[in-house]
């Protein structure tokens, strides 16, 4: 039970990082509006508190800090300089790291804490550092429970006496809250003493599990205000019916109470947010919306209604209302399309294989049915889609920390962060993106001096897009660094044997050489890039999701890195062919042409090797069957080429027997069904009922002892 | 349909007899336990997996699902099933996975008393003795009892 509301904290917390880091990339942007300022205390301050109930006491120290500083800033007491707004960067940085820790466990860098936590320290004025040693940070700053300006302001400290009655409902419960946390807070002002009344709860077999029954009966003597009393409460608003009553004259207490009303009854529209809204970001409700208004350093006094008339706007304007659905849901759907799609075609062909003479009408119907196919299928697609957004702004949180690791300045600029992509693929590019990035920083990009000297901006440019392109998704990586250095890149691609002393290689050949496995072109492992990994897993991660990377490099003016990638998992287009008697799909995304050989295309070199006479041409043949140990039981030639390219840019005739049809297959894994297949990705159920194989033609070519060969040779050829 | 499963083996624990699905395969009777099975089909061409091992038949199609076919025979050690329509596929599910087997042909349901069983003596057929449980006299033929887990989990590693 707690486990899964810490997990639904942990998933709250992503998305308050993310607006955090939105609006400090807004900040960064020149956008001061108060309203950001607003957004990323709010986010924050939602963190401090969740974390809070979780006794996170690290991340809340810092949350509270950081904070804390963001008040500051919100009350014009600061102003957001570049020197600031780095720090509130790295900050967040630091909160997403303690975030992380928090959750999966690990080890906070201590020094880099500490830092930060002196640094911001320098902004926060003397009396508010007081507060940052408040236990728990439960209570925190407090300013917007700070009834001195609302009501009479309580004198001298002295002891008081208050009675607090606090009965959480149910909800309150729902959003992760302990009682026993809030109850520690309270012992922390002062001396407690707890009572429970368990009047209402019911018999065992009335009992229900989850309604809350209980109520605490407190008695807490102190010499803290009352406002800090209150604060204690702050994050159970509206989630317990609750009194505190003081011992204190019975005016101050009247204004108190007054002042309480004004704050429970007047503006809870916007403190609570509406309920769907509640429920469906089961954290939120401790929304601290109506804190702008409670500032005490607005000396002009306004009223509290029109401040929570704009709290309510921004809540209008918000986020669009979303639905929390576990995965697993969304893949049985689709698995379900995906059996209808197949289930279409073969209806298709059952009707095709009947006797009638007219089927017209049956086919209209048939149409109208694959269409709502269709449309279902997109539909629960983008479900899983999610745009790219989050992505890249950790992507920045990447590049942030490579500069500071190596000294260099560099911004991320972003665009078309709202291209959405396959959940599955978002959550499998992180990797890869994040080393091409780290290698941008420490390798692409020059030290600021050499930069200037170069006669470029000072901060290098990272460009990180994303762009749909005709079916297929396009991530594009692009520095204005040095570009690759392509004598050094041949001159380890020989020390390490990659190729041989005396290749000659054309500057896209050097530079895919980046990819191939065992490169690493740092001479001494930095501590950033070069942890014995090479470009070479990126391009696996990226074909593992049957998609390709290319890279172009200019020298002095930088390189680009671009990623294809399919739209979705579950589907594909591909061609259907046959070989060796079965039939098979290719993927259509590979397939650079078709075409029917004839004898004067084919030509021979040495004993085994063929090639094909494209136009002038000459490619090397990969047989299918051969590459794959099938046998032709008929007599029957490979007749049909089919033209693909690599992401070597070489390029290979695929020799099949048949191409019958191109059309949408659903992909179907073969894990757990057996072993990897070289020259097979996954299967596909065809029209028929039938299982074809979906290959993959890189691994094809690759297995292929003539095109391989063809390539050593021209490779040879090139360097003699 | 797993608490079923459960539920069924209590069952059968409490009663004498539990119930098992007799059938050929080259030649030999074998049998395995009733609740093992889901579903017994006609044999129907396969798909054919580039590079799989002898015994690996191919792939299927289950209603929508895709799962591998042994050659249960050619597991055991035994000549190569040459499958036509005259032979079944036994379907069973081995650790939540549908996996089909092909069997020569399927004889009758018989009941066995759990103590009636003997265990296997030792012969000098490795192959076939993991693969075994134990067995039963039922009408005077020597019946083998199945090991499922010995069969599907036996590495099936795909051949160069």
């Amino acid at each position: 039970m707690s486990g899964s509301i810490q997990d639904t904290f942990f998933e709250e917390c992503e998305e308050l990082l993310e607006a955090t880091d939105e609006g400090l990339t807004a900040i960064e942007g020149g956008d001061h509006d108060s309203e950001v300022v607003n957004a990323i205390f709010r986010a924050v301050h939602s963190i401090k508190g969740g974390a809070g109930a979780f006794g996170l006491d690290d991340l809340v120290a810092f949350a509270h800090r950081f904070e804390t500083v963001f008040d500051e800033v919100r009350s014009n007491r600061l102003d957001l300089d570049e020197k600031l707004i780095q720090l509130l960067l790295r900050s967040s940085d630091h909160l997403s790291a303690l975030v992380e820790v928090a959750r999966d466990g690990g080890q906070v860098d201590e020094a880099h804490h500490d830092t930060l936590l002196a640094a911001l320290d320098e902004y926060i004025p003397e009396e508010e550092e007081d507060l940052t040693f408040e236990p728990m940070g439960l209570g925190g700053p407090a300013p917007m429970m700070d009834l001195g300006d609302l009501g009479g302001a309580p004198a001298e400290p002295q002891e008081e006496t208050y009675r607090i009655r606090f009965q959480p409902l149910k909800e309150m419960y729902g959003t992760g809250n302990e009682p026993f946390f809030l109850f520690q807070a309270l012992k922390d002002l002062g001396e407690l003493t707890v009572t429970m009344d368990e009047n209402e709860l019911p018999g065992f077999d009335a009992m229900d599990m989850a309604e809350a029954y209980l109520a605490w009966d407190l008695v807490l003597v102190t010499k803290e205000t009352r406002s800090k009393v209150e604060a204690v409460f702050e994050f159970v608003e509206g989630l317990c019916e609750l009194s505190i009553e003081g011992d204190g004259d019975a005016e101050a207490e009247a204004n108190a109470l007054a002042a309480l009303d004004a704050m429970f009854s007047a503006p809870p529209a916007a403190e609570t947010p509406e309920p769907d809204a509640g429920s469906a970001v089961p954290f939120e409700p401790p929304v601290p919306a109506p804190e702008p208004e409670a500032k005490p350093a607005a000396a002009e006094e306004k009223a509290s209604a029109p401040k929570a008339e704009s709290g309510k706007q921004e809540q209008r304007g918000g986020p669009k209302p979303t639905l929390r659905v576990e995965l697993e849901r969304v893949d049985r759907l689709i698995n379900a399309v995906g059996e209808l799609i197949i289930n279409h075609s073969m209806l298709a062909q059952q009707i095709a294989n009947l006797n009638v003479s007219d089927t017209r009408d049956v086919e209209t119907e048939l149409e109208g049915f694959k269409n709502l196919a269709r449309d279902i299928q997109e539909g629960v697609m983008a479900i899983r889609a999610q745009p790219v957004k989050p992505l890249f702004q950790r992507m920045a949180r990447i590049v942030r920390e490579a500069s500071a690791a190596t000294g260099k300045t560099c911004k991320l600029v972003t665009e078309g962060e709202n291209t959405e992509v396959d959940k599955t693929v978002i959550e499998r590019l992180s990797d890869p993106l994040t080393h091409i990035l780290r290698n941008a920083v420490d390798h692409g990009i020059e030290k600021p001096e050499d930069r200037e000297s170069a006669g470029k901006a000072k901060t290098g440019e990272i460009r990180l897009s994303a762009s749909h392109r005709s079916g297929s998704v396009c991530i594009e990586i692009k520095d204005d660094g040095a570009g690759v250095n392509r004598p050094r890149v041949k001159q380890i691609a020989i020390e390490k044997g990659l190729i041989p002393e005396n290749a000659e290689l054309t500057d896209g050949e050097i530079d895919n050489l980046l990819f191939a496995p065992g490169f690493s072109t740092a001479r001494e492992i930095s501590n950033l890039s070069g942890r014995g990994v090479g470009m070479d897993v990126v391009k696996n991660a990226v074909t593992g999701l049957g998609g390709r990377i290319n890279i172009s490099s200019a020298p002095g003016k930088g390189s680009t890195f671009t990623i294809i990638l399919p739209l979705t998992l579950a589907v594909m287009d591909g061609m259907v062919v046959s070989v060796a008697d079965q039939t098979m799909v290719v993927p259509i995304t590979s397939i650079v042409e078709t075409m029917r050989g004839s004898d004067d295309m084919i030509n021979s070199l040495g004993a085994d090797g063929t090639l094909l006479s494209i136009r002038g041409n000459f490619v090397p043949i990969c047989d299918v069957a051969g590459g794959l140990g099938l046998y032709r039981e008929s007599e029957q030639q490979a007749g049909v080429y089919l033209l693909v390219e690599t992401e070597t840019g070489q390029r290979c005739a695929l020799a099949v027997d048949d191409i019958h049809d191109q059309r949408q297959v659903v992909i179907k894994s073969l894990d757990g069904v057996c072993g990897d297949i070289p020259g097979v990705a996954a299967a596909t159920i065809l029209g028929d009922g039938k299982i074809a194989m979906i290959l993959d033609p890189e691994s094809i070519i690759a297995a292929s002892p003539t095109a391989a060969a063809f390539d050593t040779e021209r490779r040879m050829s090139n360097a003699s | 349909m797993q608490a079923e499963v459960k539920q069924t083996d209590q069952e059968v624990k409490h009663a004498e007899h539990s119930e098992f699905v007799s059938f050929t395969v080259a030649g030999q009777a074998f049998c395995l336990k009733i609740t093992q099975i889901r579903e017994i089909r006609r044999w129907s061409p396969v798909t054919i997996l580039p590079h799989a091992p002898a015994d690996v038949l191919g792939v299927m199609n289950l209603r929508g699902a895709v799962i591998p076919i042994y050659d249960l025979s050619a597991r055991f050690g035994l000549q190569q099933t040459e499958a036509s329509e005259r032979n079944v596929v036994i379907v069973v599910s081995v650790h939540g996975k549908p996996v089909g087997l092909l069997a020569e042909s399927v004889s009758e349901i018989i009941s066995i008393n759990p103590d009636d069983i003997q265990d296997t003596p030792p012969v000098d057929s490795r192959n076939t003795m993991e693969y075994i449980q134990g067995i039963i006299s039922h009408d005077d033929t020597m019946v083998r009892i199945i090991n499922l887990d010995a069969v599907i989990s036996a590495p099936e590693q795909v051949m160069p």
